[in-house]
């Protein structure tokens, strides 16, 4: 009897240590960025990464400004959310209130798919294909840009922003719906003055990952957008055309060239990750607090 | 605003509003196939230029300089050795994670802040578990930049998160009488997780766990930042020899300059990156349909 016992207990603990290895994943993850960032700062002041406009790493004179790098990242976020919000939403709406069981039963998983392709794919479409096809609309379009880019990110995420979306607008109750045609709405009507009203909190959340998401991408972005950091502007159209780069596109420039672990430029990678980190983890937490704090409780 | 008072008007407005309803409808239906349509086309484009390109000798040459020589083999070798390890980490750390949090845990404290831990975990870009195996595994443990060990390791972290949310949900699956059944013989609870338990999720488990394997194979960003190769001219030995993985490989090859590596060597080398991940899927879904018949059986 002992002896089993024994076991028993044995083992709850070494399942236990399995689960907390997620957590010491998490203190790795924060940790490490923490440590080798500040070994970046102590060379590197706050004000010129956070603040400086010139991200030069190797070519002399070196400069960390990592707004650059920032700019890039939002504008291809920026763009892939114009493309992702607006069709992840209506997929949304289209699978929860029109689609029928058989229609949705294929959508659904093939939606899915679009999330599935490797990112390494998507900037492989994006350069080989979708550029050159920009190209011929739009002839002064350089073979890296940041539309090619944002486009196919958007694609990407489309599948978070739909499914998170529409498992919000299946928990309004049917009820709510019924109150609206009695009183004589018609289904677009009810879609937009109830259904969606209703699943706010569980449609931004949505939104919210899908942007995260879209900040954390890395190859599609690399290959397609280039790598040239310029401190672009979003709202001008010039800065679409040309190429750009982003947080994670330096960090891959970075990786791939052959630096030794004690160079200025292999610390700016936990510099450049430890800002990507913050901002994603950031924005997921928010996404769960719109959740969590504005649903609306159906009973 | 208007005031609607004879017939004809209210038919009118009918009329209207069944027209913006179809309207609508068609606008959604457009915007949920749109990425699917541009997917497949490209997808179509890919296929077509591959054709010529994808045969024996692709799949069995390193590569070269020369797109006609060129072939995937080497990184063919270093996905399939790398994910084999992944799966072999991965299986018994997540089902181990999974059986804590479902059978031991109960409702408390640290199993929650467990939980919040795994979803804040799915959710970290993937290229940032690239610098956490950097930093432990290159810098801190010393182990060689590059190599298969330390890919597997890093892509383990990496969709670790995946495989316990996955196995969480098929041991959630067991049916609570199958257990008190066991418990009744006398069974102890792990004897009862043994025999009962992880027999019945287990084909749950392994279709989650494929998946997720075949979501690491097309992973790259983790695989540059711990430093494997870009390109490499023989197949990997062992576990500890440099590596690259078919998904560095295309990405090397949409660097090139000439045409050939961009309409002829790349899209042969998605079109083998997808038919693995597409294999590995049909086998999962495979696992999970038989599975479903015996139940029902």
């Amino acid at each position: 009897m002992k002896v089993r016992d024994l076991k028993e207990r044995l083992i709850k603990y070494l399942l236990f240590f399995s689960a907390l290895l997620t957590v010491a994943v998490t203190f790795g993850i924060i940790l490490t960025l923490i440590f080798d960032s500040i070994e970046f700062f102590s060379k590197v002041s706050f004000l010129e990464f956070f603040m400086g406009t010139r991200w030069s790493p190797t070519i002399k004179p070196v400069s960390f400004g990592v707004l650059p790098l920032v700019a890039g990242t939002l504008m291809v976020t920026f763009g892939s959310a114009m493309i992702a919000i607006p069709c992840g939403l209506l997929a949304a709406i289209y699978l929860s209130e029109y689609a029928s069981e058989g229609v949705r039963a294929i959508l659904k998983p093939a939606l899915e798919v679009l999330a599935g392709i490797p990112t390494v794919v998507y900037g492989f479409f994006a350069f080989v294909y979708i550029t050159p096809l920009l190209q011929k609309i739009f002839p002064d379009i350089s073979a890296y840009n940041a539309l090619a880019a944002s486009i196919v990110v958007g694609i990407m995420i489309i599948p978070i922003v739909s499914s998170i979306s529409e498992d919000a607008l299946r928990a309004v109750p049917k009820t709510l719906r019924e109150a609206g045609y009695a009183l004589g709405a018609n289904k677009v009507k009810v879609i937009w003055s109830i259904v969606v009203p209703s699943g706010l909190s569980g449609i931004v959340a949505s939104f919210i990952l899908g942007i995260s998401r879209a900040i954390g991408e890395t190859m599609a972005v690399t290959i397609a957008a280039g790598r040239l950091p310029r401190l672009v502007n979003p709202l001008n159209p010039a800065d679409w055309f040309e190429p750009i780069e982003t947080m994670t596109a330096a960090m891959v420039e970075i990786g791939m060239s052959d630096v030794s672990g004690q160079s200025i430029e292999y610390k700016s990678l936990f510099a450049i990750g430890l800002t990507l980190f913050a901002m994603t983890l950031i924005l997921n937490m928010v996404s769960y607090y719109v959740k969590m704090r504005f649903r609306e409780v159906y009973r | 605003m208007k005031v609607l008072t004879g017939k004809k008007d209210r038919n009118r407005n009918r009329f209207n509003d069944k027209l913006k309803d179809r309207l609508f409808l068609i606008l959604c239906l457009l915007t949920t196939v749109f990425g699917l349509v541009i997917l497949s086309a490209l997808i179509t484009f890919t296929f077509v230029e591959a054709a010529a390109w994808l045969d024996w000798q692709f799949l069995t040459s390193p590569p070269s300089r020369f797109p006609e020589k060129a072939g995937i083999y080497p990184a063919l070798v270093g996905s399939i050795y790398t994910i084999a390890l992944v799966g072999l980490f991965t299986l018994p750390l997540g089902v181990s994670a999974a059986l804590f949090l479902e059978e031991y845990s109960g409702r408390s404290r640290i199993a929650k802040i467990i939980e919040i831990n795994i979803s804040n975990l799915a959710a970290v870009p993937s290229i940032v578990y690239g610098l956490l195996g950097l930093g432990i595994f290159v810098s801190k443990l010393n182990m060689k930049p590059g190599i298969i060990i330390v890919g597997a390791f890093t892509l383990t972290l990496l969709i670790l998160p995946v495989v316990i949310v996955a196995s969480q949900e098929a041991i959630r699956a067991v049916p609570y009488s199958l257990r008190e059944a066991s418990y009744g013989l006398g069974a102890t609870k792990w004897q009862t997780i043994r025999g009962i338990v992880l027999p019945s999720a287990m084909p749950g488990i392994l279709t989650g766990t494929i998946l997720a394997l075949s979501r690491a194979i097309g992973e790259t960003a983790p695989l540059i930042m711990i430093g494997a190769a870009s390109s490499i001219f023989s197949a990997p030995k062992d576990f500890f020899s440099p590596f690259s993985a078919m998904p560095m490989q295309i990405f090397v090859w949409t660097d090139m300059p000439r045409n050939e590596f961009l309409h002829g060597v790349a899209p042969a080398g998605v079109v083998v990156l997808l038919a693995v991940m597409l294999s590995m899927n049909a086998f999962a879904i495979f696992l999970r349909n038989r599975y479903q018949k015996k139940l029902r059986g």
